[in-house]
């Protein structure tokens, strides 16, 4: 089996059933993204497929041999990172690599004027990057810390860099 | 999980062999592998056969391919200017992260979220048919109240497909028996004796393309209570359509969410609405009307007040909004 990952191809002999999470923490070595739930629950798995962020928990390796992935040992000194590291984005930091790359996929969806559930009749004329859009379009990360509060001004502050 | 050999689809039609199902974002379908309540023997990714467009059809609607990401329906322009309903439900459901995965066959065809169909060590007549049902007496908070059966009162837990059946929404599907197109109204079925299935699809048939109808009415919307404010899944939901002229309710068109096996397309109500006056007291009726065929058990009764309010609510945010074309 085959995949791609930072931009670095692999060769790995794995069953059918590795997910793309395990793949990466179990067999490459990457253990960044993080196993909270392995349902889909809580985002602490968050890779860039494709440039697109997704839940590597409930990917199975063998179906994504073609994509290219990424993870936060990708990313030096990206915009999020310090972001999260000046604005104490973080407590006990388990959820962090997983909030990163969400953060890194979300502002990518705002660049493209993507909606969310916090948007309203006029995305035109909206802010995207308000409190309640960043709290709706980071849903999908839980943090057992509550760290919330702090990643906010960072993730915005990420999006002006 | 239970082993499984992998391979990629080719071409329509190729039918499935027994033990094989559909693969597509796999953010239910892995999900329930885990868990050892889904245990194929064989997975058929469709990502590569199933298109992933959404293109114009003759007369001003749209065909969404099956394998189109919740994500790119929600932010269609097209989707959002012709059918807001539709883009609402798709952001109201799942995370950024799980929308960028899921497609829009998968997310018609996702299980409900019964805690003891997603137990395989409990009796389920939907995982386990015959084994009877634990909901009645047990956790049956965020179950149905409109047509259960004695043998499930399960509900189906997509927010995208109430949209749809308020929408008129048609799935095209191709399998071993041919083409076929089914009125999403049409696809789920009510559990009465055989829970086990939930659609009235065959084995081995693909669901192609959604197609939307042209829009009669772009005055739409979608709400949905939950537990808490985002990533969780409806307790109750509406999504309605909805043109007031001089005061008067003329096409309305209004689907609910998790309070029944399927979405539940209330005709009693829009029977009742359309020439009514459009106000909050004949929405509230028009809910009640539908309502009087609901059935509550010990914890799901709060459903019958919830949707009521939920009703009317939408219909005047709609009414307020114009309720013109
Ligand atoms: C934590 C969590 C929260 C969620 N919250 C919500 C929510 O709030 N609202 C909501 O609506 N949903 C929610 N979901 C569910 C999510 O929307 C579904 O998992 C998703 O839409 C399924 O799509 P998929 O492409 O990943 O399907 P898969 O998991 O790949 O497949 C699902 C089923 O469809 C079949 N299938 C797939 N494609 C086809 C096809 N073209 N033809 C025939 N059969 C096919 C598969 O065989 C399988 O049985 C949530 C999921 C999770 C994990
Ligand atoms: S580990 Fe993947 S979402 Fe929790
Ligand atoms: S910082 Fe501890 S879980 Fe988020």
């Amino acid at each position: 089996m085959r995949l791609t990952v930072n931009g670095i191809e692999h060769d790995l002999d794995l069953d059918p059933r590795t997910t793309v999470l395990d793949a990466l923490r179990e067999h490459l070595d990457l253990t960044g993204a993080k196993k909270g739930c392995d349902h889909g629950q809580c985002g602490a798995c968050t890779v860039l497929l494709d440039g697109r962020r997704v839940n590597s928990c409930l990917l199975l390796a063998v179906a994504h041999q073609d994509a290219e992935i990424r993870t936060v040992e990708g990313f030096e000194d990206h915009p999020v990172q310090r972001g999260f590291l000046e604005h104490d984005g973080f407590q006990c930091g388990y959820c962090t690599p997983g909030q990163i790359c969400s953060a890194v996929g979300m502002l990518d969806e705002v660049e493209r004027g993507w909606p969310s559930a916090a948007t309203g009749g006029d995305p035109e004329g909206e802010d995207l990057l308000s409190d309640a859009e960043i709290r709706e379009r980071m849903s999908g990360n839980l943090c057992r810390c509550g760290a919330y509060p702090n990643m906010v001004p960072a993730i915005r502050e990420a999006a002006g860099r | 999980m239970k082993t499984f050999t992998y391979r990629s689809a080719t071409g329509f039609a190729d039918g499935l062999e027994p033990g094989a199902v559909f693969l597509a974002g796999g953010t239910n379908l892995v999900d329930l592998m885990k868990l050892g309540v889904a245990a194929p023997d064989v997975l058929v990714d469709v990502n590569r056969l199933v298109a992933d467009e959404i293109s114009e059809l003759p007369g001003g609607g749209l065909r969404i391919g099956a394998g189109v990401r919740n994500s790119d329906l929600a932010a269609d322009p097209r989707v959002r200017t012709r059918y807001p309903v539709l883009s609402q439900a798709l952001l109201a459901g799942a995370s950024g992260q799980l929308r960028n995965m899921a497609t829009t066959g998968g997310n018609l065809l996702q299980r409900t979220r019964c805690r003891y169909f997603m137990d395989a060590t409990k009796p389920c007549n939907k995982h386990a048919p015959g084994t009877g049902c634990p909901a009645r007496d047990g956790d049956h908070r965020n179950l149905a109240i409109l047509g259960g059966s004695d043998a499930c009162i399960a509900t189906h837990p997509s927010d995208m497909a109430v949209a749809l059946v308020a929408l008129d929404a048609v799935v095209n599907t191709s399998g071993p028996a041919g083409e076929r197109r089914i009125p999403a109204e049409e696809l789920h079925r009510l559990p009465g004796d055989a829970p086990e299935r939930d659609t009235v699809l065959e084995h081995g048939e693909l669901i192609t393309s959604v197609d939307l109808p042209a829009v009669e009415v772009t005055n739409s919307a979608y709400r949905k209570a939950r537990d808490r404010a985002s990533y969780a899944f409806a307790v109750g939901s509406v999504a309605a359509a909805l043109t007031v002229a001089g005061g008067t309710v003329g096409d309305v068109r209004l689907a609910w969410g998790a309070v029944a096996p399927k979405p539940w397309r209330a005709r009693i109500a829009e029977e009742r609405l359309r020439g009514a006056p459009a106000t909050r007291e004949s929405f509230l009726a028009a809910a009640d009307a539908e309502l009087a065929g609901a059935r509550a058990l010990r914890d799901n009764a709060y459903k019958i007040a919830l949707m009521r309010n939920l009703t009317a609510s939408v219909l005047e945010r709609l009414a307020a909004a114009g309720g013109t074309r």
